[in-house]
């Protein structure tokens, strides 16, 4: 009997069809449904959408007495608890990424690699545990006394220093968001062709000035990608945050003073929110969810290659 | 005339592997000296001894002397970021730096010794890229990406950048090897051009190149040096039957 | 100090300042193990991982109902979360060379990093409102499940990328159907990659918070309901963390170390089982045209 041999390498029977088709939908279904479930979640905060219209993103009052509430407050928060995070998080991570990617002897270079990304396994809430008992005494005792010694005089440091402030929830951050930064920007490092160091190297320049002329500017645009990618973290964190800034709801340029941010905001309402306010918070979440998506997009647009460097070590945001 | 670089009893390791064998050679000044031989001979990891890169590569080591103007480049205490600025190399595939305009590819490596002055920047990326044969082409948009232009033109920005530092010696690593015939005869052409200011060495897998351009041949194999001398003597008259076997194309 | 010198000094401290910054990074890591472990160990005996949480502060308060609740959270949410993030991940990467496949991958990468609270209020918009189950543990397994699949969806399509394509192009040659050289030739040499993806995304959403706060909420109570609240580690850590009772707070880094020893086996287990697996496929490479190594 004459073997069945199919017409083409690739004939398609009816089974791979059907299999293609199950896999497709499966697929597609996953997407659907977010798509789905971000229209209802809109449909949620209807309520509070048609009360307050676009004056919700300006308004600066979080009232639950009075039944008005505005955003303001809370976008000002996530802002600038991200920009600390940024701050100081950005440049130690491209520091770990030089030492990872252009320094290391080649036995320490795996080992220390995985236990950086650790620092990403850590769970956001035992950050805030640690955070709240370990972390806070240093920057009350240590820290924070500095910087109102140093800049005081400031509106940035006005004040005394308490420790559950936007400050310290900032220095959390920065700390959480190392592992992405890092890792993502030692992958767009290690992508730097290496006869672009011995142009360096070949016109005189040391150790570092070759790190910054050939692989730093080579690799410039995955780093600012990673730097994005931090900044979505830091944006969507909520746990620290919500166990370090202190849960005010008002506006205030010290760094010292308690704040909140959009997370951390659903976060610690949760639990009581009804009515308008329950729709409020939605909305927050919508407005959350708008200001990450932009943020991811652009980030997974800058270094789509390198989204794969982003440590999948546990810990959850 | 004496030697500009000389190497005593040089050999160089890649962790175990012996890649250069006991290599006595004198680089003579002011003139252009070829290296052929078959691949894997060792002959660019021979140039890539004369400016301390062969040691960059992880694992691997160089013993032996090797002498410019009399004093041992290896001798400790000597810093190679020095050794480099006085003695230069352009590499097989061109690489200036893509986020550099041609203007900073030129000046990369003078900046790096601190000069500021525009004055004097404007005037070292005009020179070396006259002396590279490149200013007609480029002048004009000096700010274009270092990349924005042909690989000839990139190759030759190279040896611009190269000679901006002021190097005495220029290695050249089978720098036409990427490049069409017409790119190739105009650095063969720079290069005759160059050799009354820098002593040059070029490694090249290409004999009819060497027989054009070099006054002095050396042909290695194996990572030993078999013979070496005026490049007229070699390709009619070698000494050895290896040499012969090459330069007849018996092999490699 | 002459230029040249001046140069050499700057690239010491440059040096200096990298590994500086290694330090910074990990001193917070051993700091908080060392914390967790130095409080929370002696919370823990038999008595406190069997009991339940009363949330009063007496004597014979446990963390049990949390472990389970915990327990039944991820094993749920494994349930949906890792087959279609792995059939999602087979989509993309053998069938998904189209603008349709392009678009789930771009997204799953997206989705992969976004603010779990989000994807919380996703799932109680779904479950706890429109299903109206309220709060309970199928609305947290289900949040657990968004946060997985694009993670599962992603290692997936790593892990078969990296099968070579000689493989899959020999099985069809000889005649096997695609959808069987998918599944047996694809997806069992992918296989280590498969399982090391799917046991991250676990220990991932083992440490989520925000999503339950707003899904599954809490319960004292030793349930394993569908529809009813549940307790779980990450919560209990969070309705403790600055009560003033002793007790409460010993019982919140009690539940941290249990947690964080979760998560670690996990990675650290992960983690060998790949460098097992290195050691034993990698060629050994006797060519020396490796990476410079800057250190002159």
């Amino acid at each position: 009997m004459a073997a069945r041999r199919p017409n083409s390498l690739f004939s398609m029977g009816r089974k791979d069809k059907l299999f293609e088709l199950s896999v497709m939908s499966v697929a597609g279904l996953t997407l659907a449904l977010v798509w789905l479930l971000v229209a209802k979640m809109i449909l949620d905060a209807q309520q509070s959408i048609s009360e307050f219209g676009i004056g919700f993103v300006t308004g600066g009052a979080w009232d639950p007495n009075r039944d008005v509430y505005g955003a303001l407050p809370f976008i000002f928060g996530t802002l600038v608890t991200s920009t600390i995070a940024l701050l100081i998080g950005v440049p130690v991570s491209i520091g770990i990424a030089v030492y990872l990617s252009e320094l290391a002897p080649p036995w320490i270079r795996e080992p220390l690699s995985f236990v950086v990304e650790l620092l990403a396994a850590v769970p956001s809430v035992i950050y805030g545990l640690w955070a709240m008992y370990a972390l806070r005494p240093v920057m009350v005792d240590s820290i924070e006394p500095v910087f109102v010694a140093l800049f005081g005089w400031t509106p940035l440091f006005d004040g005394q220093p308490v420790g559950l402030d936007k400050f310290v929830a900032g220095v959390i951050l920065a700390i959480m968001i190392i592992p992405t930064v890092a890792s993502v920007s030692k992958e767009a490092m290690r992508a730097v062709p290496d006869s672009q160091r011995e142009a360096a190297l070949s016109l005189g320049a040391t150790r570092s000035e070759t790190t910054r002329m050939a692989v730093l500017s080579y690799a410039r645009s995955g780093i600012f990608g990673a730097s994005i990618l931090g900044l979505g973290r830091a944006v969507g964190e909520t746990m620290a945050v919500t166990m370090t800034v202190g849960n005010a709801n008002l506006i205030s340029w010290s760094l010292l003073d308690p704040g909140q941010t959009m997370a951390s905001l659903i976060a610690n309402n949760w639990g009581e929110a009804q009515g308008l306010q329950l729709s409020a918070l939605i909305e927050i979440g919508v407005v959350l969810f708008i200001v990450a998506l932009i943020v991811n997009v652009l980030a997974r647009l800058v270094i789509g290659r390198f989204m794969k460097a982003v440590p999948t070590t546990g810990g959850g945001i | 005339m004496e030697d500009k670089i000389v190497t005593q009893g040089l050999n160089a390791y890649f962790g175990d592997v012996h890649a250069i064998k006991g290599v006595d050679i004198g680089i003579p000044k002011n003139a252009i000296t070829a290296i052929i031989g078959p691949s894997g001979c060792g002959k660019s990891t021979l140039i890539r001894c004369m400016n301390r890169m062969h040691e960059v590569v992880r694992g691997a080591r160089v013993e032996g002397k090797v002498m410019l103007d009399g004093k041992d480049i290896y001798a400790p205490g000597t810093d190679a970021v020095m050794v480099r600025t006085k003695v230069g190399m352009v590499f097989q595939k061109p690489n200036p730096f893509p986020t550099m305009s041609i203007y900073d590819n030129a000046v990369a490596g003078l900046r790096l010794t601190g000069v500021k002055d525009w004055k004097v920047l404007d005037s070292t990326v005009e020179k070396s890229l006259k002396l590279a044969a490149l200013w007609d082409e480029v002048k004009h948009n000096l700010d274009a990406s270092g990349v924005s232009i042909s690989g000839g033109q990139q190759q030759r920005l190279c040896i611009a950048r190269a000679l901006a530092v002021e190097p005495e010696v220029l290695l050249l690593d089978e720098p036409c090897s990427a490049l069409d015939p017409i790119a190739t005869a105009k650095i063969e052409d720079l290069l005759f051009d160059l050799k009354d200011r820098y002593t040059i060495v070029i490694v090249t897998h290409n004999m009819q190149q060497a027989a054009r351009v070099a006054d002095h041949t050396a042909f290695m194999y194996m990572g030993e040096l078999i013979e070496f001398g005026v490049t007229k003597r070699i390709f009619e008259n070698p000494e050895k039957e290896l040499t012969e076997k090459y330069i007849t194309g018996r092999f490699g | 100090m002459n230029r040249h010198a001046y140069r050499r000094l700057k690239d010491k401290v440059a040096s200096g300042l990298a590994l500086a910054c290694v330090v910074a990074g990990l001193v917070p890591l051993a700091y908080i193990l060392a914390e967790v472990v130095r409080i929370g160990a002696p919370a823990i005996d038999w008595e406190f991982l069997t009991s339940r949480t009363k949330g009063t502060g007496e004597p014979g308060e446990g963390i049990g109902n949390a472990i389970l609740g915990s327990l039944l959270l991820v094993g749920y949410a494994s349930l949906i979360g890792l087959p279609v993030g792995l059939l999602t991940g087979v989509y993309v990467s053998e069938y998904g060379n189209n603008r349709f496949g392009t678009t789930v991958r771009f997204f799953n990468d997206v989705l992969a990093n976004f603010p779990s609270i989000v994807i919380g209020l996703l799932a109680y918009a779904l479950v706890v409102d429109l299903l109206n189950v309220g709060f309970s543990l199928i609305a947290g397994s289900f949040a657990l499940a968004i946060i997985m699949i694009p993670i599962v969806a992603n290692t997936t399509e790593e892990a078969l990328r990296l099968v070579p394509n000689s493989l899959r192009e020999g099985a069809l040659a000889l005649g096997v159907p695609r959808w069987k050289t998918v599944l047996k030739v694809m997806l069992a040499n992918a296989r280590a990659g498969v399982v090391t993806g799917s046991l991250l995304s676990i220990a991932r959403i083992a440490g989520e918070t925000a999503p339950l706060l707003l899904t599954a909420f809490y319960s004292n109570y030793w349930s394993a309901s569908p529809t009813e609240p549940i307790a779980s580690l990450p919560l209990t850590i969070f309705r403790n963390y600055n009560s003033p009772s002793d007790v409460l707070l010993q019982q919140a880094w009690g539940a941290a170390l249990v947690l964080i020893l979760m998560v670690l086996t996990l990675n650290m287990g992960v983690r060998l089982f790949m460098m097992k697996r290195k050691r034993k496929t990698k060629a050994v490479k006797k060519t020396w045209k490796t990476r410079l190594s800057l250190r002159a």
